[in-house]
């Protein structure tokens, strides 16, 4: 096991705990960096799709693992950033450089604008107020068609910068490092923030409203921050959803996606950015795992492949129910007691994280 | 000029009045006690002076500004800092992040920039963290620096919420049962802790306590309460042995009982 000896207070402030785990992850970076040339441009496409999955899944968890509020209308920002995203390029003639920030923006702002009503609610009715949005959004997009093309859909350009063209089938290997970069900026904001002062007064809304104001922390400006901070960043993946997708309508971005992004998380791990990763992993790559174990189920006992209907969401939410019941703390809570077993070997108790709880306070009612 | 004055307040649950027309004031620089019954509207007052509840009527005056006119998040900027009486930390949070919490109502930086960490946030940061190291050296919170509050003992979660509190560095502190489910060393620490708070930080104390030895070791001044009014108002021992208090706390002997003897 590794003591770290402090002598600053910079120790606790640096973005790394010390040395090794600097190189550990710079490891992991330049593995990022050159993970197209080790696999095929469908791989790179897959992985690119999960990067993005990442990027919502931060975004939301900002607003549930850090804030405490629940949100099941997450599907709503993406789809405003997409449109905003698109529709800037095309009607304003705005460059990807330009619109896709500008995305991020509106999405942030749609976000405070939601919070300012709907904060004052707490646990499963601000779910509900939430999902009540994702599915508004669903049908102003059908209504707006003349801005969205309703069912018919838009379709997104290729994004040029300064001329170097990112298209996902032409070059998926530019998208994909592109998709990276966006990725890093929200992964150092998401850090940046929770090593702040804004960072803890997320923390203390989530884990004491009363206690808060007694700190002198604004809970309704608080919340409606972190609602716009989530939406944000969650804005800027639908617009990189948008450009992966290539074509999009209201159904890209309906209530089952707005589930299946809190889902996500829970299954990651709530409050930690690794649980975003971990849950992206999961929901974006389960699909096609699925469809090559089924391939080879189907080659061995000689049916072929044969699509089961639902056999996806049934499996999502099996997992889901295992980790309620196992493990709530996620793939990432499992993932601290794997590395603490090996780190203290042979000293490792089972008792070790049995006062851990749950993250999510919004289960509490009020 | 008192530094905080109560004047005339009542706040009525329905047709419960919870504090009927009670008036103190505290002066700076002195520990002031509240005892009473449960029930006696201890914590309620503290709850109207951190503005989680309106009084019907009456004033709330501090420092001579009225508190009435402030938001419950804006009392700590006013220099008003408090604690709970079921304590009230931040769970998953470790013992320093609940401190920092406390350095809140001195934050400079805003979203932006701390978004952003700029070198100001990291000089910012490092200045919060020196404050909170003293308040950490005081209370000899040192080994749980890095603890989560879900792990920690009820006596430490106890020292870490006053820590939290005198992290904002106020003027006066509420305290609320300070004391309660503390053992007997742990309560000898908090007397001491409250002796030094008032002496060397010189930080006004106002305490709602029921263990009496602790009330009179460390208060200048005692007000009993039951049911809302005001019994009794004097040092621990006068309060004690006042007729009416003894009353509220014992009953008074029965028609019956008064025959009999």
């Amino acid at each position: 096991m590794r003591t770290v000896f402090k002598t600053s207070y910079d120790a606790d402030i640096n973005l790394f705990r010390h040395g090794t785990q600097a190189a550990w992850y710079a490891v992991l970076l330049l593995l990022a960096i050159i993970l197209p040339f080790l696999l095929s441009d469908f791989a790179t496409g897959e992985v690119t799709h999960m990067l993005i999955w990442a990027i919502a899944g931060m975004g939301l968890m900002i607003l549930v693992g850090q804030t405490g509020q629940a949100s099941l209308g997450h599907a709503a920002f993406l789809a405003v950033g997409c449109y905003a995203n698109v529709l800037l390029q095309e009607r304003l003639g705005l460059p990807f450089l330009l619109s896709f920030p500008l995305a991020g923006l509106i999405a942030g702002l749609a976000g405070v604008l939601i919070a300012i009503p709907t904060t004052k609610l707490h646990g499963i009715y601000l779910a509900i107020a939430t999902l009540a949005i994702s599915i508004l959004t669903d049908d102003v997009i059908v209504l707006a068609e003349p801005l969205t093309g309703g069912v018919v859909g838009l379709f997104a350009p290729t994004i040029n910068i300064f001329g170097i063209e990112f298209d996902r089938y032409a070059n998926p290997n530019r998208f994909y490092w592109l998709t990276l970069v966006v990725t890093l900026l929200v992964i150092l904001v998401y850090r940046n923030a929770l090593r702040s002062p804004l960072g803890r007064s997320f923390a203390a809304v989530r884990d004491s409203e009363v206690s808060a104001k007694a700190m002198g922390v604004n809970v309704a400006r608080t919340k409606a921050l972190a609602f716009g901070i989530s939406t944000a960043i969650t804005g800027l993946a639908g617009a990189l959803m948008g450009h992966f997708a290539g074509i999009f309508n209201n159904e890209t971005f309906n209530i089952i996606i707005s589930i299946q992004l809190l889902l996500m998380i829970v299954i990651g791990g709530l409050g930690s950015i690794h649980g975003a990763f971990f849950g992206a992993i999961v929901v974006a790559l389960l699909p096609q795992a699925i469809a090559i174990s089924r391939d080879a189920v189907g080659g061995l006992i000689g049916t072929g492949s044969v699509a089961i209907p639902g056999l996806e969401q049934a499996i999502f939410g099996a997992i889901l129910i295992v980790f309620i019941l196992f493990e709530p703390m996620g793939i990432y809570g499992r993932w601290v007691k794997i590395r603490t077993y090996f780190e203290l070997f042979p000293f490792y108790r089972r008792d070790m994280f049995r006062r851990q709880k749950s993250y999510l306070k919004t289960e509490r009612m009020r | 000029m008192s530094l905080l004055e109560i004047d005339n307040v009542t706040l009525r649950f329905g047709g419960v009045v919870a504090v009927n027309q009670v008036s103190f004031s505290v002066e700076e620089g002195e520990v002031f006690a509240l005892v009473g019954p449960n029930g006696a509207g201890k914590s309620t007052i503290f709850n109207l002076i951190s503005r989680i509840y309106d009084p019907v009527e009456g004033d709330i005056r501090f420092d001579g500004q009225s508190l009435l006119s402030r938001q419950a998040h804006e009392i700590a900027a006013a220099g008003i800092a408090r604690t709970f009486q079921n304590i009230e930390l931040f769970e998953q949070a470790t013992v320093l992040q609940n401190l920092l919490v406390g350095r809140h109502r001195h934050r400079r930086s805003n979203f932006v920039s701390e978004l952003l960490f700029t070198p100001f946030v990291r000089s910012e940061e490092r200045r919060h963290r020196a404050e909170v190291e003293k308040v950490i050296d005081f209370l000899d919170l040192q080994p749980y620096r890095d603890k989560y509050i879900a792990g920690l003992p009820y006596g430490v979660r106890k020292v870490v919420e006053m820590g939290r509190a005198l992290a904002i560095e106020p003027r006066l502190l509420l305290l609320d049962e300070p004391a309660s489910g503390l053992s007997v060393e742990e309560t000898q620490d908090v007397a001491f802790w409250i002796e030094d708070i008032k002496k060397q930080m010189g930080i006004t104390v106002l305490m709602v306590e029921h263990d009496m030895h602790l009330v009179s070791s460390v208060s200048d001044r005692v007000l009993a309460l039951a049911d809302g009014q005001t019994l009794a108002l004097g040092t621990a021992e006068e309060v004690q042995n006042d007729p009416k208090v003894i009353e509220a706390y014992i009953g008074v002997a029965d028609e019956h009982e008064r025959a009999v003897a």
